[in-house]
């Protein structure tokens, strides 16, 4: 940044002026804490999983509704900028869906999900029926990490042909994750991929979170995904 | 759109709620954000962005001033703060301990405003043909 951009009349007592300290995104914040409480009094918890396009979130979604088999049982919430592609693959295997087509926006903002509770709400008879909330957030790396959405742990994708300095552009993203999950395992062999720089640079931004390497498609490192997606819940 | 437009539009919003509540409103001359380096925020697309949705609202003469906060990070083991080197190193640079705690960089809060110097005007007229 500029030197240009640093406040010449930093407290000076010139100034007339209102100290106010309001946070920018209050208003979210505040709406993300009643969705959290929702989801609480409904018995469940919430998930949120971010990541770039094409990480395999969706695909990552539906290998883990068929492996569950309706236990426990999944209400997702599907945000995508303009179509209902990846809520209609998530259908097709039974769940209860509510898509978010969030137009030019490239994140989910609290009242949305609100919105998308109401209708989970609706569609299964009460959000009762759920014991864990899902939301698959707009593809982006940058955005959503600023966003609370009312979850109680993030999940973080990144795909191995995404290279293994990703943790490093998008640090705030990584390290806000309470799980970061390498995906699409089965074709790291035919890349220059090095997972274990690339695990080193997402423990670099964040040693504390839990992190999985697997395959949606072979099924490899499913296991232990699936145990702690389970163990989220209430 | 960039999400500086949908923080934008935010900022306006907090700011109107409450410059209604305030006993005697008066144009505001200055909006002071704070905004960390550990953020993905970008303060050029936020003036961008407040330069065009001021428009017609109360703060339309007002400034958007922003006060980038750096990123500062502690090594626990050193014992000591150090300045992480975005998009390279994260790490302490003496030890190598990961990216623990961030002692700043992560804001991103109205900080203050300052009045510019006019008398107190009634809020609703402008405030109502704006926000209706």
């Amino acid at each position: 940044m500029p030197e240009a951009s640093t406040l010449a009349f930093e407290d000076s007592p010139a100034i007339d002026g209102v100290l106010l300290n309001i946070g920018l995104l209050a208003d979210n914040d505040d709406l993300a804490a009643v969705n959290r409480a929702r989801i609480e009094a409904a018995g469940a918890r919430c998930v949120n999983i971010m990541s770039s396009p094409g990480s395999g979130k969706t695909t990552l979604l539906e290998a883990t509704l068929a492996a569950f088999a309706g236990t426990p049982r999944i209400g997702i919430i599907e945000g995508d900028m303009t179509t209902e592609l990846d809520a209609d693959r998530l259908r097709s295997h039974g769940a209860h869906v509510a898509a978010i087509t969030t137009g030019r926006s490239c994140h989910l903002e609290a009242d949305q999900i609100a919105a998308g509770l109401d209708r989970l709400a609706d569609a299964a008879g009460s959000l009762n029926t759920f014991d864990l909330m899902v939301i698959e957030n707009v593809g982006n790396l940058i955005c959503p990490a600023a966003y609370d959405l009312g979850e109680h742990t993030r999940v973080v994708l990144v795909a191995v042909t995404e290279g293994d300095d990703k943790p490093l552009k998008y640090p705030i993203m990584f390290h806000g994750a309470d799980c970061v999950v390498i995906t699409k395992i089965d074709i790291a062999p035919y890349l220059k991929i090095d997972l274990d720089r690339l695990t080193a640079n997402i423990r670099q931004v964040n040693p504390m979170a839990t992190v999985f390497a697997l395959s949606s498609e072979s099924g490899a490192g499913m296991d232990a995904w699936l145990d702690w997606l389970r163990a989220q819940r209430a | 759109m960039p999400h500086e437009v949908d923080m934008t539009r935010a900022l306006i919003l907090s700011l109107t709620e409450w410059w209604r509540q305030q006993t005697d409103p008066r144009p505001v001359a200055r909006v002071v954000l704070a905004v960390g380096q550990f953020t993905c925020v970008e303060p050029d697309l936020l003036r961008t962005s407040f330069a065009r949705q001021r428009v017609g609202t109360f703060l339309e003469g007002a400034e958007l001033a922003i006060k980038d906060v750096p990123f500062v990070a502690h090594c626990r083991r050193c014992d000591r703060d150090y300045r992480p080197d975005l998009g390279r190193q994260y790490a302490c640079p003496d030890c190598s301990d990961p990216l623990g705690e961030i002692r700043s960089g992560r804001e991103l809060k109205i900080e203050r405003i300052d009045w510019a110097e006019m008398e107190p005007i009634d809020p609703e007229p402008i405030g109502e043909r704006v926000y209706a």
